[in-house]
């Protein structure tokens, strides 16, 4: 069992083809794979689906893809923070699902347990209801949604032995593992691979079978909206 | 048209709606007023939950402690406490879908006096998702929306019916508005108290919404 790869273009080399469909972590541009994202940037793989909550910003995260004209179609929750991507959704060169936060989330983690469709209440009688069945269980509607399976997972994390256990840090957690889990292969960049027995095996947050490919690497972390109380506060 | 009656401030409307948590009870706030309403909890022992997966949101850091790795759900650096755990997104919102977050204190464009809420997009303008508020206002024990009763043109945001695309369908519970708050009930809204300075009379003329 080789895990461990030596970089992230190493490690996604002979996974990447043009039109595939990729789940990956982060929330806003917290716990997002930033190395990863630039490898497939610089592999130029095309017609990428990519299922995140956001988009990145335009320098940032998936925007660097979008800069590059590689992605096709997003499924997301919120993308208020890129101007780039709302150009091309505008012009029509980017398709866009939009799915509630939530709904999103189980539905990797569905895909990921091998669950192709769930009910849910979110999003009765709104514009996300439209062509989705609706079934009543006990007086109240909910709708199916369907679960995710892609073809590469793409997430961070902030430790991992080579086995592939892995651990997250604090809100850095977010949608990585539910990505991790919904993706045929997974790939996951790591501040730091520790040694085998070193990780706690109760605290573990995502176990190494979710996880095919791990590389270390060093992260930029981006804040997004830095914001602090003045020590005079006390 | 209401005129010159302002009642509540924004501040104001925060503590109103802080009146509505009660000790042990889980809560979601939204970006905006809502987010005030941590300011006026008091000694009452409420954990506030952020979607992007955490309980026990602290306040901001100081300056030189912000975590990249420690944000809200609008991407704020923040702070954890004692009692903060953390997990990841499906997790955040199964406690969500599944009712376990006591009450979602939140923004809202137009409430519908059947409940329906619209607070995510105006045709023809930019739209940027609905993040987690579908989720949300679906899933929570109770839902407070917290909003100017009138936009800028002076026009009701208390409606009969909604013209904007929903949020959620029949999902509110209780509004408080700079003029007052109500409830959504059979038929109606039920006024349950008017803001300082401001008549029954003033919040019936300022609400479109049928008033039972």
């Amino acid at each position: 069992m080789k895990k461990v790869y030596g970089s992230a273009k190493e490690a996604l080399d002979d996974v990447l083809f043009d039109g595939m469909f990729i789940a990956a972590g982060g929330f806003g541009l917290c716990g997002i794979p930033e190395l990863l994202l630039q490898a497939i940037k610089k592999a130029g793989t095309k017609d990428l689906t990519f299922a995140s909550n956001n988009a990145g910003v335009d320098d940032f995260g998936i925007g660097i893809l979008l800069q590059s004209r590689q992605v096709k179609k997003m499924l997301s929750s919120y993308v208020g923070e890129n101007a780039e991507f709302m150009r091309q959704y505008l012009s029509g060169e980017l398709e866009l699902e939009f799915n509630p936060q939530g709904t999103l989330a189980e539905r990797m983690r569905a895909g990921g347990c091998g669950i192709p469709g769930f009910y849910t209440k979110t999003g009765v009688g709104t514009v996300i209801a439209e062509g989705k069945e609706v079934k009543e269980f006990d007086g109240q509607e909910y709708i199916l949604e369907r679960g995710i399976f892609a073809d590469l997972s793409i997430v961070k994390a902030w430790k991992a032995d080579d086995t592939g256990n892995l651990v997250f840090r604090k809100t850095a957690r977010n949608f990585n593992p539910p990505a991790a889990m919904c993706g045929k292969i997974c790939v996951a960049e790591v501040e730091e691979i520790v040694p085998r027995g070193e990780l706690d095996p109760d605290s573990i947050h995502l176990p190494g079978i979710y996880v095919h490919r791990i590389v270390q690497g060093t992260h930029e972390k981006r804040i997004e909206q830095r914001t602090t109380r003045k020590r005079e506060d006390v | 048209m209401a005129g010159e009656v302002k009642g509540w401030d924004r501040n104001q409307m925060a503590a109103r709606a802080a009146e509505e948590l009660k000790d042990g009870m889980y809560v979601n706030l939204g970006i905006g007023i809502p987010t005030l309403v941590a300011n006026y909890v008091g000694d009452k022992d409420i954990t506030l939950q952020s979607e992007n997966g955490m309980l026990g949101m602290g306040p901001f850091p100081y300056e030189g402690d912000e975590d990249p790795d420690l944000i809200n759900a609008g991407k704020q650096t923040i702070t954890e406490l004692a009692r903060t755990s953390y997990f990841d997104s499906a997790t955040s919102f199964g406690m969500i879908r599944g009712g376990k977050i006591a009450a979602a204190i939140l923004g809202a464009m137009e409430v519908a006096e059947n409940g329906d809420l619209a607070n995510w997009m105006i045709p023809g303008k930019l739209v940027k998702g609905m993040g987690g508020a579908m989720d949300l206002v679906a899933g929570v024990g109770k839902v407070i929306v917290v909003m100017d009763h009138t936009n800028k043109h002076g026009d009701s945001k208390v409606l009969k019916a909604c013209t904007l695309p929903l949020t959620g369908k029949g999902v509110v519970d209780r509004i408080i508005t700079n003029l007052g708050v109500l409830d959504v009930a059979p038929g109606g809204l039920r006024i349950v108290e008017t803001a300082e300075g401001v008549t029954e009379e003033k919040l019936r003329a300022a609400t479109e919404a049928t008033i039972v």
